[in-house]
């Protein structure tokens, strides 16, 4: 349960105190947090000084759920209430799920099997009810903010969360809602090969291209970034969201039950086993040429190269997109500067041998292939916070799958190509087809191929409020915007009438809002008086942030940028925020903050222009054309 | 002074189509420093929401006019000159000759044993007649000759479509 801090009334916290913010690596496999402490990024320990937390969660018959090490060793016992990497099931429909596999040790329910509202969600169905890979992820979120909250001593103020660099929109959405669902402040969702990079970039202090390659339990990157000045661009990425040493585990297990005569027949228990054994018998070639297995009464010999057989048209499958990642770089191997090994399964030894023979390089492992994302995530954390001035860093990111709508004969038409840098928007015009028609509904898909049928449906965005004209005469311009995180925004705007549609999402994989807000409710144990008190803190935090930036804002260039009405006015505003800010009604608050956020638009606008004026006044005056 | 300005007053170069490219890269990276969404992770939800547009145009400028041929019909639009030239295109029969020529040339490389070297026969063509477009589109867009640069674009698509389709037979091959 986290403390919760209440201030004195009239007592705001100092707002240049170094604030809390961490990362963390939501792994397939395994999870982690990290924070930076006296200049040094480290993952936080649990109460048993370890730093992995295996993403693992087991609800039990009176209503406990575990995470961890003590819900994994549940999981032979209790394979259907024991939820193992989650992660492959964010963001992905029910039809997914078959390609996951033919065996998985769980009891699947489309989610709208029990009259939610969300359509073809895979649910697992446990003691506890049907589990959403969202709520369990969000406890694996849990028990990492209570790790952090005690190891920092009081409320995170904001956390880097690390996502595969190949997720899609749903994927990427479904961990927002997850972190929502735990009550964490998501400063940015990373890449995890950008985290590496950064890791690796800041530790080296080199320059040059940097290759990483990411092998976590389920899912494969491949990102080809360049460092330069501080500035990791990301040039290309690649990679399969359904790919890890998971795979690993379970082309051994299907080996071992062959070698030891078991039937296709398995229970969830003896499947769940099966795959243990595996994991453990790969694990231990990590360090052994040979290894004795015994399961189900049978007992072998493996050794390496049968390992290595079994494994290598996986690793086959990823050199093909590390190959297709450099071709889109415009590179070749022998550009790399350095290749960066990323994930548990890179301890492989098969695996560092395919890469480095791939590159022509041996990898470079000096950082723990554990541990680096969540450190590198918590780098960037530092900085988003404000603990650490952002000038020496930047990140530039792509989308790593293209985004399009659906066109006439199901087909898809791409409005944002792969390996954009974000963040990104375009614009597509549309016209109406009937007479009077008021909406619109636009299906937005990602992928690379040209039939929808071939690509990953998002969600369909409804257009309302389309001023009724004749068909073809309204001219709907939709915007298409991928920000930092690589989520997507639509806005549509009607510009005969200039009038905004209102637009309404339904996600294909995905929580509508209605959704989210029904699970943090039913997420809710505690009181409700609890709720409320952290709804009036949270309101508080902002409505001081948002006083000291303005007043700061207009101490700076208020009389420069404008004229004494406006200043007038904002001092006003401000003056009232100040009262406001005191108050019990968390609501209000929040009305309040709407306003003033309302009120000084314009005033930000002018201050951001008034940044573009000063970076190009450094450059030389002769450059710039004056435009009158 | 506000974003709807051109691409070139956003990186502060001169509106031509002679760009130094290095120096539109630094550019770039300095505004990204400025503007970049993670620089406002920390300010007001407005000045957030103004990052990511923002930041949004300085990426589009900035691919718009890394490319030779989105550079020239950016110069174009600013001229507000658009449209088809290929219309005048399909009647210059040279041209249409030297397109005929070269497609049957990549179809052919791909069954050919040595097919890597017919490509890279291909794709050298192609690069020299592009490069040759773009000194042409340069005169001519300085010389106020904009249906002509207008034809010149279309032809520079017809080469820069060519070397997408060679870069493509070869990935296949590769594969």
């Amino acid at each position: 349960m986290v403390l919760l801090q209440i201030s004195e009334p009239g007592q705001s916290p100092e707002p240049h105190q170094r604030r809390r913010a961490v990362g963390i690596d939501l792994g397939t496999t395994n999870s982690l947090v990290a924070t930076v402490r006296s200049g040094t990024p480290e993952t936080l320990l649990d109460n048993e000084q370890q730093h992995l937390l295996p993403s693992v969660v087991h609800y039990g018959t009176a209503g406990e759920v575990t995470v961890g090490r003590s819900a994994y060793a549940q999981s032979s016992s209790d394979p259907l209430n024991t939820l193992i990497s989650v992660k492959r099931f964010m963001g992905r429909g029910v039809e997914d799920i078959k390609t996951l596999g033919s065996q998985l040790p769980y009891e699947i329910v489309a989610s709208d099997a029990d009259g939610s509202s969300s359509k073809g969600m895979p649910n697992f169905k446990t003691v506890a009810g049907n589990i959403s890979p969202v709520a369990a992820s969000a406890e694996i979120l849990r028990v990492l903010v209570e790790r952090a909250e005690l190891a920092l001593d009081g409320a995170l103020d904001g956390a880097v969360i690390t996502v595969p660099a190949y997720f899609d929109e749903a994927q990427r959405q479904a961990t927002k809602d997850a972190a929502t669902l735990a009550g964490v402040k998501v400063l940015r969702l990373l890449n995890e090969p950008t985290a590496a990079a950064v890791a690796y970039g800041l530790d080296q202090g080199g320059e040059g291209v940097i290759a990483v390659y990411d092998l976590g339990g389920g899912t494969f990157d491949i990102s080809i970034l360049r460092l330069s000045h501080g500035v990791f661009e990301v040039l290309s990425t690649g990679g399969d969201s359904a790919l890890g040493g998971d795979d690993f585990d379970r082309a051994l297990a299907q080996w071992i039950a062959e070698q030891a005569g078991l039937g296709e027949d398995l229970g969830p228990s003896e499947q769940r086993q099966l795959l243990m054994e595996a994991r453990k018998a790969k694990e231990v070639l990590s360090e052994q040429t040979q290894v004795n297995i015994s399961v189900a009464g049978w007992s072998g010999v493996l050794g390496r190269d049968q390992l290595d057989a079994l494994i290598d048209p996986l690793i086959d499958k990823t050199l093909r997109s590390c190959k297709r990642a450099l071709r889109d770089a415009g590179l070749n191997p022998n550009d790399v500067a350095s290749v960066v090994m990323v994930g548990g399964s890179t301890r492989t030894p098969r695996v560092r041998g395919k890469v480095a023979e791939a590159f022509g390089q041996e990898p470079l492992v000096n950082i723990d292939p554990d541990r680096v994302v969540a450190i590198g995530a918590a780098i960037q954390a530092d900085v988003l916070v404000g603990n650490k001035p952002g000038d020496e860093m930047l990140l530039l990111d792509v989308i790593p799958l293209s985004l399009g709508i659906e066109t006439m004969g199901g087909l898809m038409e791409k409005i944002i190509h792969r390996n954009t840098t974000i963040p990104v928007a375009k614009a597509q015009d549309f016209t109406t087809f009937k007479d009077g028609q008021t909406a619109m509904s636009i299906h937005v898909l990602q992928g690379e191929r040209e039939l929808i049928s071939d690509c990953r449906s998002l969600a369909r965005f409804e257009l309302r409020g389309i001023p009724a004209m004749v068909a073809g005469a309204a001219k709907i311009r939709v915007s298409f915007q991928v920000d930092a995180d690589g989520l997507l925004n639509v806005s549509a705007k009607e510009l005969t009438s200039g009038i905004e549609a209102h637009i309404e999402v339904k996600p294909s994989y995905g929580l509508n809002d209605d959704d989210v807000t029904r699970m943090l409710k039913e997420s809710y144990t505690h009181a409700r008086e609890d709720m409320q008190l952290r709804a009036l803190r949270e309101q508080q935090v902002d409505a001081d942030r948002m006083y000291e930036d303005l007043l700061a804002a207009l101490n700076e260039d208020g009389r420069q940028l404008l004229n004494d009405n406006e200043y007038h006015c904002l001092e006003v505003a401000l003056k009232d925020l100040d009262k406001i800010r005191q108050s019990k009604n968390h609501r209000e608050i929040a009305r309040h903050i709407e306003m003033v956020s309302k009120t000084s638009e314009e005033f930000a606008a002018r201050r951001m222009n008034a940044s573009i004026q000063k970076a190009l006044a450094g450059h030389s005056l002769d450059d710039v054309e004056k435009d009158v | 002074m506000d974003f709807t300005s051109n691409y070139f007053e956003i990186f502060g170069l001169p509106v031509s189509y002679q760009v130094d490219l290095s120096l539109l890269s630094e550019r770039y990276r300095d505004m990204q420093r400025e503007f970049h969404p993670d620089r406002y992770a920390n300010k007001p939800a407005q000045e957030q929401r103004l990052a990511v547009q923002y930041a949004g145009v300085i990426n589009q400028a900035f691919s718009e006019l890394k490319s030779p041929l989105l550079r020239a019909q950016y110069l174009l639009s600013l001229k507000n000159i658009e449209g088809q030239g290929d219309a005048r295109i399909t009647r210059d029969p040279l041209f249409l000759m030297q397109q005929i020529e070269l497609r049957e040339k990549l179809a052919d490389a791909s069954q050919a044993g040595d097919a890597f070297s017919l490509l890279e026969e291909v794709a050298e063509e192609a690069e020299s007649e592009y490069s040759a477009l773009q000194k042409v589109f340069d005169q001519q867009y300085s010389h106020s000759l904009f249906q002509d640069a207008l034809e010149t674009v279309a032809k520079m698509q017809f080469f820069s479509k060519l070397l997408v389709e060679v870069e493509q037979r070869e990935h296949e091959l590769d594969d």
